[in-house]
């Protein structure tokens, strides 16, 4: 019985994937050629990198939420977090330590590096933000770095930076006509100063998916 | 057949492989490492397709991240089912 329903399943999950191959195989010329019309516009975006010029600035709007729905999401996980003694993390093995000790400032760089080459190359906040993340959970797994009990106004202040930066941009710029339509000539200063902050924050809350849900120890 | 050809079908192999066996395995803990090691090859991937900006995002965050919470979640598990000493 439950043989036969397995091979159901799977007799229906494949004509699915066929299914789907032959409509990608099928799909219509797209009526706009958005490359093209971002490659057009690339010169008054202030960046060099299309990516770049996308998420921050011809449909800034879009980032500007994602990193709200960001936010929105740790501040769940700190809503479900049960509050604690801040606790010290149990000593790992000093191999683990030293090497985190010696990475650690490696991947602050990295970081930076990778927010300075978003304007021109592959990079930006988010990767920038992901790798200081990667920093804070590799301390945290080292013991060097003790678990969020209650974060402090420090702390929720750099979790909000990003957001707050970006709206107050949004903001500032608003008389120009329409939401998020920086000046050509400021936009590259206003890009940097936006990734300056989601990469704070974005490290921060990524960090803090990890660090504020793993207060039990065993 | 070219190099570039036959490397890209060994890793359409092993993205199916390892997505299969992740999901199929019994023990919790060898389905997260497969799920890792399938970010892992999904950033590959990625870099093929000519979008490292989304091969940098699905290494750090997919693979590296979300790797961490699931580990850390096994041992949660792990621990309530044997209580420790």
């Amino acid at each position: 019985m439950s043989r036969a329903v397995a091979a159901l399943v799977v007799l229906l999950a494949a004509g699915l994937a066929a299914a789907l191959g032959l409509a990608m195989l099928d799909l219509p010329e797209p009526a706009v050629r958005l490359p093209a019309r971002v490659a057009a516009k690339l010169g008054d975006s202030g960046v060099d990198h299309p990516v770049t010029a996308v998420l921050l600035n011809f449909r800034a709007y879009d980032t500007l939420l994602e990193v709200a729905v960001l936010l929105l999401a740790l501040v769940g996980v700190l809503a479900l977090a049960r509050p604690h003694a801040a606790r010290a993390a149990a000593p790992a093995h000093p191999l683990l330590q030293t090497l985190a000790r010696l990475v650690a400032p490696l991947m602050v760089l990295v970081a930076g590096y990778l927010l300075w080459i978003g304007a021109h190359a592959p990079g930006g906040a988010f990767q920038a933000g992901a790798v200081l993340a990667a920093a804070g959970v590799l301390l945290r797994l080292a013991g060097l770095l003790p678990a969020w009990a209650q974060p402090g106004l420090l702390l929720r202040g750099g979790l909000a930076l990003g957001l707050l930066v970006f709206v107050a941009v949004a903001v500032a710029v608003l008389g120009q006509g329409s939401l998020l339509q920086y000046p050509p000539a400021a936009a590259g200063g206003l890009i940097l100063l936006i990734e300056a902050g989601l990469t704070l924050s974005i490290g921060l809350t990524l960090a803090g998916l990890y660090l504020a849900g793993t207060e039990v120890e065993p | 057949m070219t190099a570039a050809l036959a490397f890209d079908l060994l890793l359409v192999a092993a993205l199916v492989w390892s997505a299969a066996r992740a999901l199929t395995v019994a023990d919790v803990f060898r389905g997260v490492v497969l799920f890792i090691v399938f970010g892992l090859l999904m950033a590959l991937a990625w870099a093929r397709l000519g979008a490292p900006d989304i091969a940098l995002a699905e290494a750090a965050i997919g693979a590296g991240l979300t790797g961490a919470l699931l580990l850390d979640a096994v041992g949660h598990l792990r621990a309530k089912r044997e209580p420790g000493p």
